[in-house]
């Protein structure tokens, strides 16, 4: 795709610093804008600039290495009053009895034929439990726990876990140093192509068909009983 | 899974069929199936009572809706999760023609209920990594130069039942896909609006629903075909794909369009949420997994005869016809196979196939009523052939969850019942 992208940069910046834009980038954006999907347009001057208010309420994501981590602290203790409070009933006394996902537990299961999933087993990095505690659970109040709250259920359901001590208090600097036992099994790829294979035409090898799902007839039968 | 997973296609097929014969009955039985009014009996038994009556006027309703003879043809539920907010329900692919989804039929997986979002109350926020953080109304977003195009989007545990007990419909085995028209802002449009930094390498996308659900997307997609959309088939988005905004990332996991768009961050690194860590990530035999495996690769399947259903009417000629579609471009072409997969057949592709969109294909046939098994097989642009379920057990094992895209073999009976086969071992 042809030059708009830098163009359009150096528009911007030029407003950002309250120039005015050079008059041959300001010709050359002015062109129909490249057909196809990487077309660049230049600054239109639509939105507004966020008030520092609303910008602190909504940037609440939480990065691998703590940034952005709110003031507070909490510990397993406080944490484990909360759990029974707002998270048990969903998710078991000890983060294992569901009915919804399993929390706690299923260390050494990932490469066996029934792996379990968890916050201790599978999770790699801790920090995602306080974002995702925070913006998404209790699932039925959602956002309705405070930092303080929500370090304390991080805490407990990471002592669940055994990945801290009872004594443990979660903060912005504790959190991150967490340790996860499957940090660095995760292989970060796009969708990986089998090896090449050929469309067979005539005298391919036949589906080795030895099992159905249910047949419609079944079904049906099934469904009277 | 159990076997009651899926049945309702079944009824279908047998209703029709059903209707059919009676049909074939009443042109002998004559006046039992065509009653007509008193007054019009000079027309005679033949002709249909439709023409001997006034119909309904015009706004009956307003916003029309199906024929009430396909009242049938709806989503249905999984019967995997214990709440119907974290959910998802499959599209009936078995009942549709051509390659755009309806609005009311595209299939649905959200992960905390679906919000009520008043668009003029609705913000979009950009910041982050950029030289002017901003945000954006409804009103601003649809002032900027829109596009729109015809994308599939498809769930990247659509299939997920063919892993380990494969579905007993269509429906309920390939139904994580629909195609539709969106119409948007590019991405990249309002991410030159406000100018992203040089360090700025992903961007977050975050919805507005109760899930508050994250997702990181890497700026090369951004800044490629990444859609704001706000249109759906020629209308607003239906809430449950996003209203009144969503991202559209054409080609990738269904999840990463985040719906219920509220605010897109850039940053240097990816922000490892939930939903890419505990949840969309490939878990291989050997305790590994993969992260980030964006691309839904090249899919098909058959649709019509199609598991769950039954050949109406018996032997004789037919039209095979189904879907197929690739994340990483156009579909190049499609073959199909009626005897098991000994040999296989060039389909007709409908039309030119559009890129990371579904394109339909055909094949005439005639089915002499003896049972055999039937397949269809895409290659995608990329040269990239759709692989057998034993070829993509191998590679991944059975805990892999997400991105089955093998070849689904509907297994058709004597009796025109078709059946979702497979082999047992890989
Ligand atoms: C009303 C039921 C309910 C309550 C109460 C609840 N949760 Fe959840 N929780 C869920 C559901 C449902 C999910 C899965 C959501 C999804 O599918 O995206 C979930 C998911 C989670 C997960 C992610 C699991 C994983 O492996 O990805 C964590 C962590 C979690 N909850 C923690 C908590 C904590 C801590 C509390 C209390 C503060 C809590 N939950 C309260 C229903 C609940």
């Amino acid at each position: 795709m042809p030059m708009p992208r830098k163009a359009s940069r150096a528009v911007a910046f030029a407003a950002l610093a309250g120039l005015a834009a050079p008059v041959a980038v300001m010709a050359q954006s002015d062109a129909p804008a490249p057909a196809g999907p990487a077309a660049r347009t230049a600054p239109i001057g639509l939105g507004e600039r966020p008030s520092e208010e609303l910008l602190r309420a909504w940037n609440i994501d939480i990065s691998p290495d703590g940034e952005n981590l709110p003031q507070g602290s909490g510990s397993v203790s406080e944490g484990e009053t909360i759990f029974a409070q707002s998270c048990a009933v969903c998710h078991g006394a000890d983060g294992t009895g569901g009915p919804m996902d399993r929390l706690a537990g299923g260390k050494g299961t990932l490469d066996t034929d029934d792996p379990v999933k968890t916050v201790g087993s599978y999770w790699p990095y801790a920090t995602t439990l306080y974002d995702y505690v925070h913006r998404a659970m209790p699932f039925d109040n959602p956002q309705s726990l405070t930092a303080d709250e929500v370090y304390a259920v991080t805490a407990y359901v990471l002592h669940l876990n055994e990945l801290v001590p009872q004594d443990a208090v979660m903060d912005a600097q504790s959190l991150p140093q967490v340790e996860m036992p499957n940090r660095d099994a995760f292989e970060q790829m796009d969708t990986v192509t089998l090896p090449e294979a050929e469309a067979c035409m005539s005298d391919c090898q036949p589906f080795d068909v030895d099992m159905q799902a249910a047949t419609p007839s079944e079904i049906e039968e099934e469904q009277v009983q | 899974m159990t076997k009651s997973d899926d049945h309702a296609p079944v009824d279908r097929s047998r209703r029709r069929l059903l209707a059919a014969a009676g049909l074939g009955g009443a042109a002998l039985a004559g006046p039992a199936v065509l009653t007509r009014p008193a007054l019009a009996q000079a027309a005679g038994p033949l002709v249909p009572e439709s023409m001997l009556q006034q119909g309904e006027p015009i706004l009956s309703p307003p916003y029309g809706v199906p024929s009430r003879f396909e009242e049938d043809v709806v989503r249905r539920a999984t019967d995997l999760t214990p709440t119907a907010l974290s959910s998802w329900s499959f599209t009936p692919l078995q009942d549709l023609h051509g390659i755009i989804t309806p609005n009311g039929l595209f299939y649905e997986r959200h992960h905390n209920g679906v919000p009520a979002i008043d668009p003029d109350a609705h913000r979009l926020m950009l910041h982050g990594l950029v030289e002017r953080p901003l945000v954006f109304t409804m009103n601003d977003l649809m002032r900027f130069p829109a596009v729109s195009v015809i994308h599939f989007l498809e769930c990247s545990g659509n299939s997920l039942s063919e892993y380990a007990s494969p579905a007993a419909s269509v429906q309920t085995s390939h139904g994580l896909v629909s195609c539709v028209e969106w119409t948007g802002v590019r991405l990249s449009t309002l991410l030159d609006e406000a100018g992203v930094r040089p360090e700025g390498k992903w961007v977050l996308a975050e919805g507005a629903d109760g899930a508050g659900m994250t997702r990181s997307v890497p700026i090369e997609k951004a800044l490629d075909d990444a859609l704001i959309a706000f249109g759906q088939n020629g209308e607003m988005l239906r809430p449950e794909q996003g209203y009144p905004v969503r991202l559209m990332l054409p080609g990738y996991e269904g999840n990463m369009s985040i719906k219920w768009l509220r605010r897109l961050k850039v940053a240097e690194r990816p922000f490892m949420t939930r939903e890419e860590t505990s949840k969309y990530t490939d878990l291989m035999p050997d305790g590994t997994s993969r992260q980030f495996t964006f691309t839904m690769q090249a899919k098909s399947v058959i649709t019509r005869p199609a598991a769950g259903g039954t050949i109406a009417g018996g032997p004789g000629p037919l039209e095979i016809s189904g879907v197929a579609w690739s994340g990483a471009g156009r579909v190049r072409r499609v073959d199909v196979t009626v005897d098991g997969g000994r040999s296989w057949q060039q389909a007709q592709l409908d039309g030119e196939p559009l890129p990371k969109a579904m394109t339909r294909f055909r094949l005439p046939w005639r089915w002499d009523g003896a049972p055999t098994v039937i397949a269809s097989r895409v290659t995608d642009e990329t040269g990239y052939v759709q692989p057998t379920r034993e070829a993509l057990l191998e590679a991944r094992g059975t805990n892999y969850v997400y991105h089955y895209n093998a070849i689904a073999p509907w297994k058709i009976g004597a009796n025109g019942e078709v059946t979702n086969a497979y082999a047992a071992q890989s």
